[in-house]
């Protein structure tokens, strides 16, 4: 026996969710990583405090203010109205962004320390080689930092992958819109349908085991050297 | 208000504990040694030039280049300088190979004046192209990361202390290669330093730094001579003068050399005549006679005028600065000689000599 087709939507969903969540978050953590690797300002502190919350926070919580601020009266709601987009609760890109601001931490506290890692010294002998800013990010930075940028995405997509509270706060529990595997897990169980939970969750155990694997593989053997 | 040819900077910063002010005006060729203890500002003033520092009111020009004036401020990547670091900053990421293609490739064609090939015969880096520089000695690093940075055709070198992290060994290593960049190649050289003996080899000019701002600045020999700052290049006072092998003596293992029309006599060192050499004399090592001695065992004894005399932190000696024809030669002798020989500024002396070193 396999997976029937509502297990198979639950999971493409999950997949194309994670994707989505974790390619994003490259692009907004990445940015965020850096400025709390290199200021000194004052706002380090209460920034990267407001990064990690995530780690700490009931997911119901979380999810439970998205909606709020996700919902028609609420700033978030009330601008995706004003430039077209409608609302985003119970929308796969509702999830995307919980799930974005739910990983976080996750993508960007290992580039973090992979930038402060590699310090300022070879972005500075770069500069040295007449390498532009911008240059010396893609040829210097990033092949220095990429154990931690590897780290960043297998965790930011597993962690996505693995959610389930605030998926059921701001998504609710739609079929190939919202139901992720993580929901129907929850939904098999409700229904004593165990050999089909069995087979899904099995199949996460499975996952995360490759998952952390997969972390040890890639962090390269100079890693930590001079 | 600059000069075509040469270095001008000033630079102004106030840290908490730490100031730094200078102003400075530097040959536009040779190697310009920066000399003086840790702290004293020397990496400071190599970051600003660098532009790796941006210090708000500053100003630099480079062989008639502004490179910082007002709110004009030309980003490092934009400035066409060679930068070497203390330790060693090869990218590890890429092999030797690809770590000197690294600033080559991002200057054009046009502007290339030193070529793969010069710059690895140079270094002699040529059988490490393809290793990584995990697996280079320190001294095969500091080689290739000079070599890097000639790549890029800099018109200004920034030699950041390139021995310090090194041995003994490593340094009598890289030196001869250093000597021939200042032999062979135009490029102006900022060389930090705290070491005296690379200095007293490889400088023509020299800056002295002391708790942030220069305390003296001006060709070598002349600086190293001033008798108002005894400048302690190593242990003690002294000059370093440049000259040519006149002679060898093969009987005695001895050479002549010509410096600037005074002849020493030092310890042969295997050069042939003609070859450019620096030695270096040390206060201590020089008395002062009225006759010149028939029973002594000093080779160099030289007819000499006393110039300036300045008393010492200890009273009971005497800095004397003598002209040996045209050559400045520093002497340490007591007081009680001074008052004995009768020695003021015009008066005809004998400086003997008991050590002249041969340095390079």
């Amino acid at each position: 026996m396999g997976f029937p087709a509502t297990d198979l939507g639950a999971i493409w969903l999950t997949l194309r969710l994670a994707a989505a969540t974790t390619v994003l978050l490259f692009v907004i953590g990445t940015p965020i990583a850096w400025w709390l690797a290199n200021t000194r300002s004052w706002w380090k502190a209460p920034l990267g405090a407001v990064v990690a919350m995530p780690l700490v926070l009931p997911p119901t919580v979380l999810g439970f203010y998205l909606l709020v601020a996700m919902g028609p009266h609420g700033p978030i709601g009330q601008l995706t109205q004003f430039i077209g987009l409608g609302l985003l609760p119970f929308t796969f890109w509702g999830l995307v962004v919980g799930s974005v601001i739910y990983s976080m931490p996750f993508v960007v506290q290992p580039i973090q320390n992979a930038i402060e890692s590699v310090g300022s010294r070879p972005l500075e002998v770069a500069a040295t080689l007449r390498a532009g800013p911008w240059d010396a990010f893609w040829t210097v930075l990033v092949p220095l930092a990429r154990s931690g940028f590897i780290t960043a995405g297998i965790l930011g997509f597993a962690h996505t992958v693995g959610e389930f509270g605030l998926v059921l706060m701001i998504g609710g529990n739609i079929p190939e819109v919202t139901r992720v595997v993580s929901v129907q897990i929850y939904d098999h169980v409700e229904a004593l349908e165990y050999v089909e939970a069995h087979w899904l969750a099995g199949s996460m155990v499975l996952f995360s085991f490759l998952t952390l694997l997969a972390l040890h593989v890639f962090n390269p053997t100079w890693r930590g050297r001079k | 208000m600059s000069s075509p040819a040469g270095i001008r900077a000033r630079f102004k910063l106030d840290y908490p504990g730490f100031a730094f002010d200078v102003d400075l005006e530097l040959p536009g060729r040779g190697v310009t040694a920066v000399f003086g203890p840790s702290g004293s500002g020397k990496t400071t003033l190599l970051r600003c030039v660098a532009g790796l520092l941006r210090v708000p009111a500053g100003h630099l020009t480079v062989n008639g280049e502004t490179w910082q004036e007002g709110s004009h401020f030309q980003p490092t990547h934009r400035r066409p300088l060679g930068y070497v670091f203390q330790e060693a900053s090869l990218f590890p990421h890429l092999t030797v190979r690809g770590n000197l293609d690294y600033g080559m490739k991002r200057v054009p064609v046009a502007e290339r004046k030193v070529s793969l090939d010069r710059a690895i015969g140079l270094l002699g880096i040529g059988h490490l192209l393809d290793r990584k520089p995990e697996g280079l000695s320190g001294g095969e690093r500091q080689r290739v990361a000079i070599a890097r940075a000639l790549l890029t055709s800099p018109r200004l070198l920034l030699l950041d202390e390139p021995l310090a992290a090194l041995d003994l060994a490593r340094k009598q290593e890289i030196l001869p290669y250093l000597e021939r960049l200042h032999d062979e190649l135009e490029i102006p050289v900022l060389y930090v330093s705290h070491a005296p003996d690379e200095v007293a080899r490889l400088a023509d000019h020299l800056v002295v730094l002391e708790a942030g701002g220069a305390v003296a600045a001006g060709p070598m020999v002349e600086t190293l001579a001033r008798l108002d700052l005894p400048i302690r290049l190593g242990e003690d006072a002294g000059v370093v003068l440049e000259g040519t092998i006149a002679e060898r003596d093969e009987r005695w293992q001895l050479a002549r050399v010509d410096c600037s029309g005074t002849d020493f006599w030092v310890r042969e060192g295997g050069h042939a005549p003609g070859h450019a050499v620096r030695v270096r004399i040390l206060a201590r090592d020089v008395s002062i006679a009225l006759n010149r001695a028939t029973d002594s065992s000093i080779l160099n004894i030289i007819p000499a005028e006393v110039i300036e005399l300045r008393e010492e932190a200890h009273p009971a000696q005497v800095l004397v600065k003598l002209k040996l024809g045209a050559t400045p030669v520093l002497a340490r002798v007591t007081r009680r000689s001074v008052d004995a020989l009768g020695l003021v500024p015009g008066r005809q002396v004998y400086a003997q000599i008991k050590a002249v070193a041969l340095i390079a």
